[in-house]
């Protein structure tokens, strides 16, 4: 199936060359931090993570996402979804393997990353974390693959396959929830210790997800003879809605539990990226653009004729996505980490080294995802003669 | 065999302890807990716990803790001590400016990167949960001196995800820098600040390397080991030493040790205890 890959117009072949441009000057920056260490980094003693770890979580958000077409199309046979699952699939692959990126380009000793494996630690999350998010990983591409290659000779999947899709669905919500239990078990942090994290992660997993699953499926519209279906997307927009402002209502549940208990501990985070603490404010505009474009959302999802708009929506969806972004990378780890334990404000902005390298990862997932789509579109196009 | 060399070096405590008086402090005490330790050595293990040192001088303890005593807390006294740790320890000091013939190219050091051992905060910053616009006067302006708490339940070894933080039997919280993959998992899980990463390589900015103790490498996490290389050797750590008796480390299981007499006999506080992590570091009032 793979030659498929090899056989693209001249637009395919700039936008690859372009996403290996990106990547190979991100990776001579990363040469550098591995030669000079994370001191290239804006993180610090207080801020011990940034831009990486935040850009881990959120994605890690977006592979979990899959699952909102997995269980509609496998577990309630949901025929109009007949089409994107693989889709869904496809982009989990690619967001844990950006995920997997994220982690090793945020080690400081890249080269004994096995030593999780050689000193396994189960009283340690990352150890959870690894195993998971691997699994997950591993299944997508099983499964993934083995369908699209199925549907291309027009064949049956193997009847073995049907148990891995029923496993990748606690998978999808255990990576995610797994993920937020890395923040949420760690005493000393108020702004993370709260048991609302992981449902919390998981329903801006769900916007985000789902509402980028939407945009691919309008490129994919554009650019190949492959149609996902309106009708699919529409549902989908309803799937974002609702995870929204489930989003949306528990970081209300949040804002309530930490102002009406007046917690100094616990206030203090949320202050300070909305309003800033003892002078420092650098997330205050960020976390207000990612409410209102939260809300705007919300907004046009709710009222049927805005939701319908075929026009209006894929700027609905970058909305979502760009709010719940800011919402759950930047927002939750700076936040997390200012004021430190000892009540000290150090602010956390990253350098431009560090955004450039992560421009490298994200370009390597979009190479990824591209041709993994570019597969399943022209197979759903040969199928469909 | 142990059980004897036990009660004799209860003996011998107690002896000592009234010999120099109960308000005796570790500028007295730590000649005497060595000749002590050497004096009653010699006959294989210090103690019943496989990781520590089998030295016979090795100072031991059940449980290792500290007592500083606030009110002999000065400024003086406060820089000697960081300046001690930082010297035992090639520790960093990012404000030197590093040597153009030996380090070329230096890039100029972050000092939000800084690593930090034992250092100073005020009170508001060392007890943050305790803030009280009626706190006396003289707390406000005291240094307070902070390190790691060698907590009893430490999250930062339930966090490390390789094990290269590791709780010895004798409570020491301590690393091992050749395991640590750098993921900063334990400096998000300390609820004290106590850990530093290495940024970058430290050697331009070591003053003099103390060829005693590793220099760690670039990419991993560092913290206080409370002077674990210098107990095995029967050495009391290098803070106590330059403390002017501010600082005494010995054993909170044995109720007759010096830190368990100064607990007795003071009011001491610990840092964040509403957590639970049961720090080993007390501060006498």
């Amino acid at each position: 199936m793979l030659e498929i890959a090899i056989k693209g117009s001249k637009k395919y072949w700039i936008w690859l060359g372009v996403l290996l441009t990106v990547m190979t000057v991100a990776f001579a920056a990363y040469i550098d931090q591995f030669m000079n260490g994370l001191m290239i980094t804006g993180m610090s003693r207080d801020v011990s993570w940034g831009f990486y770890i935040a850009n881990f979580t959120f994605l890690v958000g977006v592979a979990a996402g899959g699952v909102m077409v997995v269980i509609p199309y496998y577990i309630h046979d949901y025929e109009k979804f007949h089409r994107i699952t693989i889709l869904g699939e496809f982009l989990a692959v690619a967001s844990l393997i950006m995920c997997l990126m994220f982690i090793v380009a945020d080690l400081g000793q890249p080269t004994r990353m096995l030593n999780v494996l050689l000193y396994p630690t189960p009283n340690s999350m990352l150890f959870w974390d690894m195993c998971v998010l691997n699994g997950y990983l591993f299944l997508n591409i099983v499964i993934g693959w083995k369908v699209l290659e199925a549907e291309r000779n027009q064949v049956k999947p193997p009847k073995w396959t049907t148990p891995l899709i029923y496993l990748s669905i606690p998978f999808a919500i255990g990576i995610h929830t797994v993920t937020a239990y890395l923040y949420c078990g760690l005493p000393g942090r108020g702004f993370w210790l709260t048991a609302i994290l992981a449902p919390r992660f998981l329903a801006s997993a769900f916007a985000a997800g789902p509402s980028f699953l939407i945009l691919l499926c309008y490129l994919v519209r554009k650019f190949t003879k492959f149609d996902p279906g309106w009708e699919a997307m529409q549902t989908l927009s309803k799937i974002v809605c609702y995870a929204l402002i489930a989003n949306v209502f528990f970081f209300l549940c949040e804002v309530f539990v930490v102002f009406y208990s007046k917690i100094p501990g616990h206030m203090a985070h949320i202050e300070y990226l909305f309003f800033g603490l003892h002078g420092h404010n650098a997330l205050v505009p960020w976390m207000w653009t990612s409410m209102t474009l939260m809300f705007v959302a919300i907004g046009l999802l709710i009222v049927p004729v805005f939701r319908n708009n075929e026009t209006l929506l894929p700027f609905t969806c970058i909305m979502v996505f760009v709010g719940t972004w800011i919402d759950k990378s930047l927002g939750m780890i700076s936040g997390g980490f200012v004021p430190s334990p000892l009540h000290h404000v150090t602010e956390y902005i990253p350098t431009v080294q560090e955004v450039v390298i992560s421009l490298g990862v994200l370009a390597t997932g979009l190479l990824i995802l591209t041709v993994l789509f570019k597969l399943a579109a022209t197979v759903k196009e040969e199928v469909r003669g | 065999m142990n059980n004897s060399r036990k009660s004799f070096l209860k003996k011998s405590r107690r002896s000592f302890l009234k010999a120099a008086g109960i308000s005796a402090v570790a500028i007295g005490a730590a000649p005497a807990i060595k000749a002590v330790a050497v004096a009653s050595g010699g006959g294989g293990s210090a103690s019943s716990l496989p990781v520590v040192s089998p030295k016979a001088e090795a100072l031991s303890a059940k449980r290792w803790g500290m007592a500083i005593d606030t009110s002999k807390i000065t400024d003086e006294v406060v820089e000697s001590v960081v300046a001690a740790c930082r010297n035992a320890h090639n520790i960093p000091d990012f404000t030197i400016e590093p040597d153009e013939e030996k380090y070329p190219k230096t890039r100029p050091a972050k000092k939000m990167q800084e690593i930090k051992w034992i250092w100073e905060e005020h009170y508001q910053y060392a007890f943050p949960e305790m803030e009280d616009e009626f706190l006396a006067e003289k707390y406000k302006v005291l240094p307070f001196l902070v390190t790691c708490n060698h907590c009893k339940n430490a999250p930062c070894v339930q966090a490390c995800p390789t094990k290269a933080t590791f709780k010895r039997p004798d409570g020491i919280v301590i690393m091992d820098y050749h395991r640590c993959i750098g993921c900063r998992f334990c400096m998000a899980a300390c609820p004290y600040g106590s850990r530093s990463f290495n940024f970058r390589d430290a050697r331009p900015f070591i003053e003099k390397i103390n060829p005693e103790f590793p220099v760690r490498s670039k990419g991993v996490v560092e913290k206080c080991n409370l002077c674990a290389e210098r107990l095995a050797k029967g050495e009391q750590p290098a803070c106590v030493e330059a403390s002017e008796g501010a600082i005494v480390v010995g054993d909170l299981e044995d109720p007759e040790s010096e830190v368990r007499v100064l607990l007795n006999d003071n009011y001491a506080i610990r840092r964040k205890q509403e957590l639970g992590t049961e720090p080993s570091v007390y501060y006498i009032m």
